[in-house]
């Protein structure tokens, strides 16, 4: 990982190779030193007067990452961490590299020359390879506000392969007149904002550290929240080894890892909010609309199936007709955060009661799920493989065989309103089917022929005159045993 | 009273005051481990045996241990007072919740004698009115012990009567697992007499008639009428109780009737005469069914409704002579609710019987054993609805019934109901035991009218193979045939569970899941990480000499589930379509579409080189490789491998740049540039190693399938099959569609020929090749140590780049990256190959689904363990 900045002695209005004195780095001799991942290398590719550039090459090492398990924490044990983009890319490696290295002049602090520490100078700084999330377009809206003109130009996947198309990095060249400890500021946080990946240095500072680094800037960017949740939104990742294994197991099959990620991806059209029309998200009115249901039918032992993180469950609880709520998802990852969400460890005994929360799967019958008085999927079926939608029919409605069970999925007319959903697309990558409302009436009719229920259906979300709600509900009665 | 006889799996509740000697009683008669003293549970609960204070929780203890034993089917001795009827009431209530006999034994001895034990025990300084009032209790409590539900009650009433006594463990009616066959067990006949004759003489006994030309015993081979009973527990016991003269190869077989023997049909005495005496001769079983319960009321007189066909079997009988009934009476009453029989491999019950009831006895066991569980709804025809017990059974032994009648016997979960209707124009069914083959003989005419037809009388289709989550999840312990016994961690569960509901295909064409691959020990060849000499070397330290090396595809592992014809799938594994082509961890290459069309071309390809014929079988199980690599792992390719490459060429020149030119400017960064120079060359080395699992694919076309081993067919594996065997199959496939599968390049080596093999691999892996996996050419292999590796994989150079990263080869990198630790991988593969191979075996068998889906979901659960991802 590579990146210089340089500058010349118009744009310093002094001899360029007072930039070393700026960096508190002297140009005629490299500079080695250890850090994070490996070792940094600073030394200046050209230093006259005329021209003066500073080059840091970031020797990552990849074998000493995966041992301290900085790498593990990263990508979990999969093969991910010994293959990766880390020797290359400019991430947030390189950004702690840089912080450490021009930590003084960072600062603003020269002694030798502390008149143009306060001056903005003429800077060119090139980053050959910037893993950008959003492609150029995000490095220019980033960049640009804070004085930058801007040159991000999409690296090809692989030139023999020209298909593929571009890759996630760009070779990123800034100019702009700033200052040097104001443009060194920008690079440590804006590095790990486009990368978005994994830090690898998260601590209970990083507020502190983003407000310090942001100090004069941060403030005034448009974009400050987009920033801010970026550089701070990646929890910590949960290094448990049964949490790993699934990793493994999916990797070993050749797909992307990212299948149960930190961050949920959101649904498309779920976030939703704001204006006049829809004053909540779409997630919240279908949690609305299926605890009102609840209520409406006075179930009390209730389970909500693929709970996630449990955001439906914690509304559930909040209400005490609901004495018993069960909480269930095929994923240890989301249980695990679902307890954390919950505050199960903190909970009292008499809330704690109420609750049970077990890894089950809907493909699998399963006896703890007896005598429920309701069941939901909220946004289940629609991560179900068709050709196992019979077993988890027979698991839901013929083995738990709940009073009541209410199930809601998109509704796949409804689409052609989501602006940023390209045609033919489903709203989230896992989504396996969508249905129209015919479809979803379809299998819920089927299902009642087998199973001895009855189903009655309910839009959520504004009843589009031409292709209906967003989601679709269903509500399924057990028929009164003969 | 000097002997008692206590059945073999009983709740014994020693009764006695404090000091009437029921601790050393106990001592004397059972084991420790057997006896539960509330004094010991006090103890436990609050460290002082005598604290009254804890009696509550102590006997909380006392319940539950006491039900972990018995649930466990372990003869369980209660020492407490239990002078109060309350007290009682929850052992008689315990030993009924896990249906076994509950015992009395009571301890009377003279008041004196126990007041002046107690006195003896400094522990026991309670005063004589505690032993006097629990006397009291006790007297009054004694003639009420057989109301209160205990089967036997022994009254001790004397220090010398108990010294005196010995006690005799006897097995229970309904144990008869010495008796190991084989058996003809044959469904309801429901008096349909000539049918029974017709079936027996098909199954090879001969009939033996009385002077009336009635049948009156049927022996098998005709040999052995008049063979010693053998329906008496008490005889069967009796060691040499086979018969001498056995023709070797031919063993006699006996027949157990499944009950249901009368009603409805025109010969119940005739088809009653005929199995008394075959169960008198020692020649038949017979347990009891529901309607000879209803015949047996009836003949003493009780008020019973004559439907169900009762009114003609009280009318056929009425013209035999009173002594027949009386006969008849007698045996019905004898009948034992059901039988475990070989070792408990077998289970008859007339309506079958869930696990926890075999071999158990209660008054719930017999109801279920002849009535079988209701839902309590009624279906349109107004019969009780049957609760599906089957669907949900997972027990190891096989359980034989009738009563529910059914076109054609099928298996569910290793249980099978023979009630082929035939009084009502059906079938008479019976089963070998253990050849698991029906024979059966059509009914002569229809002699009543069934309540509902025939032929609903079950759900369209067959019941659906229920998968039950206590099936996978869970510590999980599975024997397997060639490794022994292999443990599954419960997190280990876990992840898979996930991965199987997310991604997985239906688990009925999910017959097995491939097991990993340890790759060869470290070369000590510098900069050469995997050499085939390491291969050879590890095989010959375990006396494997015959070795094949077979080429490593550049793909992705593929299970192939092939059938014959469409309508194979759903016959044998119940789900419509053609089969599955699914991944190493069971996950489908295409879409229903696409796996279909691919299906019907390799159905061709192996239907034209006559596999189906050859093997005799209706589906197969191929064991291959699905090529180009990028037809599955496109988004890996491009989001992993192709990312890093697109990093590489972009950050690497740009630093050479500003290297050469400060070198240029004589700055010391020598080192530093010569290193990113190589770097830069290693990062086009990674480009060009996975760009060779590359190509181009839409749809099908473009996708190549490379199969090299046989993996089951209908009754079959082939693990044993040497691999010259697989090989040529392979080849055959390719011959007969050359445009889709491709063959495996091979090469046979022995102990003479290692070099033959490094030159064959270094060819391989010089032109780009991943490199190749060496094996046993006998297939599996069994040495002093255990299970050989099935295989070893010997990489090549460039394709380890993609594993180890592009800079692997650099020698600061390459010599930390020596220190490989294999023991767990290797341990792992051969974990995984065993569970495997029982995966395939069970398949093969036509076990039930769990037991199949058991060990599929234990290799995906074992691949989650956090093992090194490079080896």
């Amino acid at each position: 990982m590579f990146l210089t900045i340089g500058t010349t002695s118009a744009g310093l209005g002094a001899p360029a190779t007072d930039l070393g004195f700026l960096l508190h780095k002297n140009p005629a001799r490299p500079q080695s030193m250890e850090v994070a991942g490996g070792t940094v290398h600073v030394f200046y590719p050209e230093a006259t007067d005329e021209r003066c550039t500073v080059a840091v090459l970031l020797e990552v090492d990849p074998i000493a990452l995966v041992r301290s398990g900085r790498g593990r924490a990263a990508e979990g044990f999969t093969l991910g961490q010994y293959v990766n983009d880390r020797p290359y890319a400019a991430s947030s490696l390189l950004a702690v590299a840089v912080g450490k290295l021009f930590r003084t002049a960072m600062i603003g602090r020269c002694d030798a020359r502390p008149e143009l520490t306060t001056r903005p100078i003429l800077l060119d700084i090139h980053v050959p390879a910037l893993p950008c999330r959003g492609g150029a377009t995000m490095a220019e809206r980033l960049f640009s506000p804070l004085g930058w003109s801007v040159d991000a130009q999409p690296v090809p996947l692989d030139p023999e392969i020209p298909a593929w198309g571009d890759s996630r990095y760009v070779d990123l060249r800034l100019r702009g007149e700033l200052r040097l400890a104001d443009a060194l500021h920008h690079l440590y946080v804006m590095l790990p904002v486009l990368d978005d990946a994994k830090h690898y240095w998260v601590g209970s500072d990083e507020v502190d550290k983003l407000v310090r680094a942001g100090e004069g800037w941060l403030g005034a960017h448009p974009d400050r929240e987009l920033i801010s949740r970026r550089y701070l939104a990646h929890r910590k990742r949960l290094t448990d080894s049964a949490l790993e294994a699934l990793d493994r197991l999916v990797e070993s099959d050749g797909v992307e890892v990212e299948t149960s990620p930190d961050e949920p991806i959101a649904e498309v059209g779920d976030d939703l909010a704001g204006d006049s029309e829809q004053p909540v998200s779409l997630a919240v009115q279908r949690r609305t609309a299926v605890v009102e249901l609840l209520r409406e039918i006075g179930a009390r032992r209730v389970a909500d199936l693929g709970c996630g993180e449990g955001v439906l469950v914690a509304q559930l609880l909040k209400d005490s007709s609901f004495t018993e709520v069960v909480a269930t998802d095929v994923s240890a990852r989301a249980l695990t955060y679902a307890e954390r969400r919950l505050h199960v460890d903190e909970m009292s005994d008499r809330k704690r009661e109420r609750l049970r929360l077990f890894q089950s799967s809907v493909t699998y019958a399963d006896a703890r799920l007896a005598d429920l008085d309701a069941a939901v999927l909220m946004e289940v079926i629609e991560h179900v493989d068709p050709p196992r939608l019979p077993a988890l029919a027979h698991a839901v409605f013929g083995a738990a065989r709940p009073g009541n069970v209410v199930v809601t999925t998109p509704n796949s007319e409804h689409n052609v309103r989501f602006e940023t959903l390209p045609a033919g697309a489903f709203r989230h990558p896992d989504h396996r089917f969508e249905w129209t409302r015919a479809e979803f009436q379809d299998w819920a009719t089927s299902v009642c022929a087998a199973y001895g229920y009855d189903v009655s259906f309910r839009p959520v979300g504004p009843d589009d005159p031409e292709v209906g709600p967003p989601t679709q509900l269903a509500l399924f009665r057990l028929k009164e045993a003969v | 009273m000097d002997r008692i006889g206590i059945p073999a799996l009983s709740l014994v509740v020693l009764i006695g005051v404090s000091g009437s000697g029921k601790s050393s009683f106990a001592r004397k008669h059972f084991l420790g481990t057997e006896v539960i003293s509330s004094d010991f549970c006090r103890g436990l609960v609050s460290d002082d045996e005598n604290d009254q204070a804890a009696s509550k929780d102590a006997f909380e203890v006392l319940n539950f241990i006491a039900a972990k034993r018995l649930a466990a089917g372990r003869l369980t001795v209660i020492d407490a007072t239990s002078v109060q009827p309350e007290s009682r009431k929850q052992l008689v209530a315990l030993a009924r919740e896990y249906d076994v006999l509950p015992v009395a034994i009571v301890l009377d001895v003279p008041e004196r004698v126990a007041i002046d034990r107690n006195a003896l025990r400094p522990d026991r300084q309670f005063g004589p009115q505690v032993v006097q009032r629990q006397r009291q209790q006790l007297r009054r409590g004694l003639r009420n012990l057989k109301r209160e539900g205990f089967r036997s009650v022994h009254v001790l009433d004397s220090v010398e009567a108990i010294d005196a006594v010995s006690i005799e463990r006897t097995r229970l009616f309904n144990d008869l697992t010495d008796q190991t066959g084989p058996f003809d067990i044959i469904g309801d006949v429901h008096g349909c007499r000539a049918e029974l004759e017709q079936l027996l003489g098909r199954l090879g006994y001969t009939i033996t008639r009385d002077a009336d030309g009635r049948p009156i015993d049927a022996a098998y081979g005709g040999s052995r009428a008049g063979a010693e009973p053998a329906g008496d527990p008490g005889a069967a016991s009796v060691a040499g109780a086979e018969p001498e003269a056995e023709p070797a190869g031919d063993p006699a077989r006996r027949v157990v009737f499944v009950g249901d023997l009368v009603d409805r049909g025109p010969d119940t005495p005739g088809v009653l005469r005929l199995v008394m005496g075959m169960v008198a001769s020692g020649n038949a079983f017979c347990v009891p069914g529901n309607h000879e319960d209803k015949l047996l009321k009836a003949l003493r007189g009780k008020k019973v409704k004559l439907s169900h066909g009762l009114e003609e079997s009280l009318a056929q009988l009425a013209a035999e002579p009173a002594e027949f009934r009386a006969d008849v009476e007698k045996f019905i009453d004898g009948l034992i609710s059901h039988y475990v029989l070989d070792g408990g491999n077998l289970v008859v019950s007339h309506a079958g019987l869930v696990e926890r009831m075999h071999g158990r006895t209660s008054g719930r066991v017999r109801a279920f054993c002849l009535y079988g569980e209701t839902t309590g709804e009624t279906d349109e025809f107004g019969l009780p609805v049957r609760y599906p017990w089957a669907n949900d059974y997972r027990g190891r032994a096989m359980v034989v019934y009738g009563h529910t009648p059914t076109p054609v016997p099928e298996w569910i979960n290793n249980t099978i109901c023979l009630d082929t209707g035939c009084v009502f124009g059906g079938s008479l069914t019976a089963l070998r035991y253990p050849e698991r083959e029906l024979v059966s003989v059509e009914a002569i005419e229809q002699y009543y009218e069934p309540a509902k037809p025939l032929h609903t009388a079950t759900a369209p289709g067959r019941e659906p193979d229920v998968l039950d989550i206590t099936d996978v999840t869970g510590r999980r312990v599975i024997e397997t045939a060639t490794h022994g016994r292999l443990s599954i961690r419960a997190e280990q569960a876990g992840a898979a569970l996930e991965v199987m509901s997310r991604f997985a295909i239906d688990p009925r064409f999910l017959l097995y899941l491939p097991p990993t691959m340890s790759p060869v020990a470290t070369s000590p060849i510098p900069g050469v990480l995997e050499h085939p000499v390491q291969a050879f070397e590890a095989y010959k330290a375990e006396g494997v000499t015959e070795l094949v090396c077979e080429e490593k595809h550049m793909g992705s592992r593929a299970v192939v589930l092939l059938t014959r014809d469409d309508d194979v799938a759903e016959k044998r594994f119940g789900l419509a379509g053609r089969g599955a082509v699914h991944t190493r961890t069971g996950r489908s290459f295409f879409d229903t579409t696409l796996t279909d069309e691919l299906l019907l071309r390799l159905r061709a390809v192996a239907s034209e080189a006559g596999l189906f014929d050859e093997l005799d079988t209706s589906w197969l199980l191929l064991d291959a490789e699905l090529l180009p690599w990028s037809a599955k792992a496109i988004e890996l390719l491009k989001n992993q491998y192709a990312a890093v490459g697109a990093a590489a060429r972009t950050s690497l020149p740009a630093a050479m740049v500003g290297l050469e030119s400060a070198v240029a400017a004589g700055l010391d960064v020598g080192d530093l540039l010569a290193r990113t120079q190589r770097r830069t060359v290693n990062a086009e080395l990674f480009s060009a190693a996975y760009r060779r699992y590359c190509w181009p694919t839409e749809g099908l076309d473009g996708v190549r399938i490379a199969p090299f081993q046989v993996l089951a067919s209908e009754g079959t594996t082939y693990e044993e099959k040497p691999h010259a065997w697989h090989l040529a199959i392979a080849d055959r496939l390719v011959a007969a569609g050359p445009a889709l599968v491709t063959a495996t390049r091979r090469l046979f080596v022995d102990l003479d020929s290692w070099e033959a093999g490094i030159a064959w691999w270094e060819e391989l892996t010089a032109a780009g090749g991943e490199g190749m996996v060496v094996k046993p050419a006998a297939n599996l292999v069994r040495t002093k140590k255990g299970l050989a590796q099935p295989g070893l994989k010997v990489r090549g150079r460039e394709y380890l780049r993609i594993i180890y990263g592009p800079d692997y080869t650099e020698p600061a990198n390459f010599d930390r990256l020596r220190n490989r630790n294999l023991g767990h991988k290797r341990s792992m593969a051969l974990r995984e190959y065993a569970l495997g191979l029982e995966s395939l075996n069970r398949a093969a068998r036509g076990e039930p689904l769990w037991r199949i889906h058991e060990t599929v979901f234990a290799v995906l659960a074992l691949e989650s363990e956090p093992v090194d991802p490079r080896l």
